[in-house]
């Protein structure tokens, strides 16, 4: 077997004095779609973080393509593109503005797509508005135009359909699918039935999740 | 934090909770006895036998409690800054549970620098506090550990908080050296400092010997607190491990 | 990729953040009036205070100015990463291959720009309503240039440690002020050195080699504090 793009071993994650997870393994490989779940306070948003490498506050290793994930850390972000619970828009800049210098954090986007980006989130006509004037919604789908624009092959997106429409959303997983079939990976959480659940992997989490079964 | 360098496997047992509260429960007598022997010794020594200064008189005795309580309590803060580096760098609990225990005793030991320090200006200046530069320097030092202290106390989530007041140690400690030049050139008031390390004291040796005494003494009885504090936060963070119930159950 | 790709987009990011975050303050222009009218409120408390003398007041205007400015600049501090940690572009910033200390230094940069820079401007008129000494006002000026950088370097510090925490604007407070003593004894040695003849090479070197050390080891800094603040 190829080795895995992603790979935990025995992750160890306590919170407030509860464990959220231990002994959490797992491999994820290159053009694979896999979904976080367990019900609210499970730690899927941690787990999220984690792999991202925002949390400094757990136990374990991670491995990316092979290699201690510490060692390898501008790959690793290099290749990461993180869509949190906030979506890292500035109130007062401009669509434009706002994506403009997220490509130049990362240097997989190409910031001559961002007029396109923005058209295909459906915020046509919308380049030169202040984000403070565009809905939640809008201001989320700013942040979504980033998986448009960025050339990167690992995504991690926590709960990326809030606050979208129907029809966004279905854009949405259409666009992920594609990202996996052409060998990219997504790792996500959302409480949306996922259309285009066949393809996904999930991994559940979550003592409660258990007794929640047995109950 | 990125980084971690590989260090042999001893090293790590060190980290170890459970590891360090079986040593230090074997160690404390071993700090406890000296502790009390030279704070007695010296004491009695330096407080009734010792001749008296003559300038100062007897007032100069308080010296036995003040310059032993200024060492320490930069000690403890060097201690406080290298503990807290080893947690960041090698996320050893240990090492940050000896950290939070350093930040209250060193304060505490500023605190009676300083009220010693007042205690003795009086007689010798003529005011409990002048603006001299090493009673500035313990000030910004009692200063330092209040912000340390602060800031372990306002983050609810113990490994950030180990970790925040590592980085502020650490900063605090690469500034005390500024700090210390920069208060000195600011006011050189102080007569110059009393016993060096590597230098022939200018005290006659009945005078120096109790201080020595009492700075080990001293040295003891911080080792002995800090373990004492140490184990107590060990218990309280792995209350919930399986050898502290024991040892809960077996007492 | 070419090779010199990666110092392009150093210099780029560098640029783009300093660009923003200059952007971001001048859209938000009303609140950089406040750290100002503090520092004007300040200084002149001292004469409401103590006494309106002019030879009492000549003597004090250094230290009065200094301390305004030093308290001034704590006052903006806070909202240096407040408003990334609440937007999450802070976790942006932490995720990319870009080394996080420069984006610390721009932004840092850009802040002194915006709030630091502007008290510079305005020291000289209170040195005037202080009666600061004719000889004192250059070296004032002077000794801000070189000093206020560095508060801005140890007060990013402290608001990238109580970033996440409600009550950071007074915890920020008590964590750097007395880091910033010696910034303020050399700068305001160095104005009555001046106002009493005497050369200040020296001081003006000390506080250049202060913000020399500060510009090399508070970005590690900040960015290690900004690190365990995001994390949770």
């Amino acid at each position: 077997m190829s080795t895995p793009l992603l790979e935990a071993k025995d992750l160890f994650c306590e919170r407030d004095e509860r464990v959220l997870f231990e002994g959490l393994s797992f491999a994820i490989a290159p053009g694979e779609i896999v979904q976080v779940e367990g019900p609210n306070g499970s730690g899927k948003t941690t787990l999220l973080r984690l792999l991202s490498g925002l949390s400094c506050a757990w136990e374990g290793d991670l491995f990316w393509r092979g290699e201690p994930i510490a060692s390898v850390r501008d790959d690793f972000f290099n290749s990461l593109l993180y869509f949190g619970h906030q979506a890292g828009i500035k109130a007062v800049l401009t669509p434009e503005e706002n994506l403009r210098w997220y490509s130049a954090l990362h240097p997989l986007t190409d910031p001559d797509g961002i007029s396109d980006a923005l058209y295909e989130v459906g915020l046509y006509g919308y380049e030169d508005v202040p984000c403070h004037s565009l809905s939640a919604g809008q201001n989320r789908r700013v942040s979504l135009a980033r998986l448009y624009l960025s050339q990167a092959p690992l995504w991690i997106l926590d709960e990326p359909f809030t606050a979208i429409d129907k029809r966004g959303v279905a854009k949405q997983e259409a666009l992920i699918a594609s990202h996996a079939e052409r060998g990219g990976t997504v790792i996500l959480t959302t409480h949306h039935e996922l259309g285009i659940d066949e393809r996904v992997r999930k991994i559940t989490l979550g003592a409660l999740a258990e007794e929640a079964a047995s109950d | 934090m990125a980084k971690k360098w590989k260090m042999p496997k001893w090293f790590y047992q060190l980290g170890s909770p459970r590891w360090f509260y079986d040593i230090s429960d074997r160690l404390l007598p071993w700090f406890a006895i000296p502790a009390v022997l030279l704070l007695v010794i010296g004491a009695v020594w330096g407080l009734a036998f010792a001749p008296a200064d003559y300038q100062q008189g007897n007032s100069f005795r308080i010296i036995y409690v003040h310059v032993p309580s200024a060492v320490l309590a930069q000690s403890a803060y060097m201690l406080m800054a290298v503990a807290g580096a080893i947690n960041l760098i090698w996320k050893m609990k240990v090492a940050d549970m000896v950290a939070k225990s350093c930040a209250p005793i060193g304060a505490t030991l500023a605190v009676l620098a300083l009220a010693t320090g007042a205690i003795w200006g009086k007689p010798t200046w003529g005011a409990w506090w002048v603006w001299d530069a090493r009673l500035t320097s313990m000030l910004i030092l009692l200063f330092l550990y209040i912000g340390v202290y602060v800031l372990y106390s306002a983050i609810e989530n113990e490994v950030k908080a180990g970790q925040a007041g590592a980085v502020l140690a650490l900063v605090g400690l690469v500034n005390i050296p500024i700090i210390k030049y920069s208060v000195e050139w600011w006011n050189t008031l102080h007569q110059p400092s009393t016993f060096k390390v590597t230098e022939k004291p200018a005290m006659p040796p009945e005078m120096y010997l109790p201080l020595i005494l009492m700075v080990l003494g001293f040295y003891c009885f911080f080792a002995v607190a800090l373990m004492l504090r140490t184990r107590a936060e060990v218990l309280r963070r792995e209350r919930r491990s399986g050898w502290v119930q024991q040892l809960v159950e077996a007492s | 990729m070419t090779k010199t790709e990666p110092q392009m987009s150093l210099s780029r990011v560098f640029w783009y953040t300093l660009r923003r975050d200059i952007l971001l303050a001048y859209r938000r222009r009303n609140d950089l009036v406040s750290p100002l009218a503090f520092f004007v409120m300040v200084a002149s408390l001292f004469p409401l205070g103590v006494s309106p003398d002019p030879a009492f007041l000549s003597e004090v205007a250094a230290g009065v100015v200094w301390v305004a400015a030093l308290l001034s600049t704590l006052l903006s501090m806070d909202s240096l990463f407040r408003s990334d940690f609440d937007d999450g572009s802070l976790e942006q910033m932490l995720l990319t291959p870009q080394p996080l200390a420069l984006l610390v230094v721009a932004k840092v940069l850009a802040h002194w720009l915006v709030s630091g820079f502007p008290l510079i401007v305005l020291a000289p008129l209170l040195g005037v309503m202080l009666f600061l000494p004719d000889a004192g006002f250059g070296p004032l000026v002077l000794t801000l240039l070189l000093g206020t950088p560095t508060l801005s370097l140890i007060g990013a510090i402290g608001a990238a440690l109580t970033v996440g925490l409600r009550k950071g604007g007074v915890l920020i407070t008590l964590l750097v002020l007395p880091l910033y003593i010696p910034v303020l004894i050399f700068g305001t040695g160095a104005v009555m050195a001046a106002a009493n003849g005497l050369a200040i090479g020296g001081y003006l070197a000390i506080l250049g080699a202060i913000l020399a050390l500060g510009l090399v080891l508070a970005p590690l800094a900040i960015a290690a504090a900004l690190r365990i603040s995001v994390s949770n």
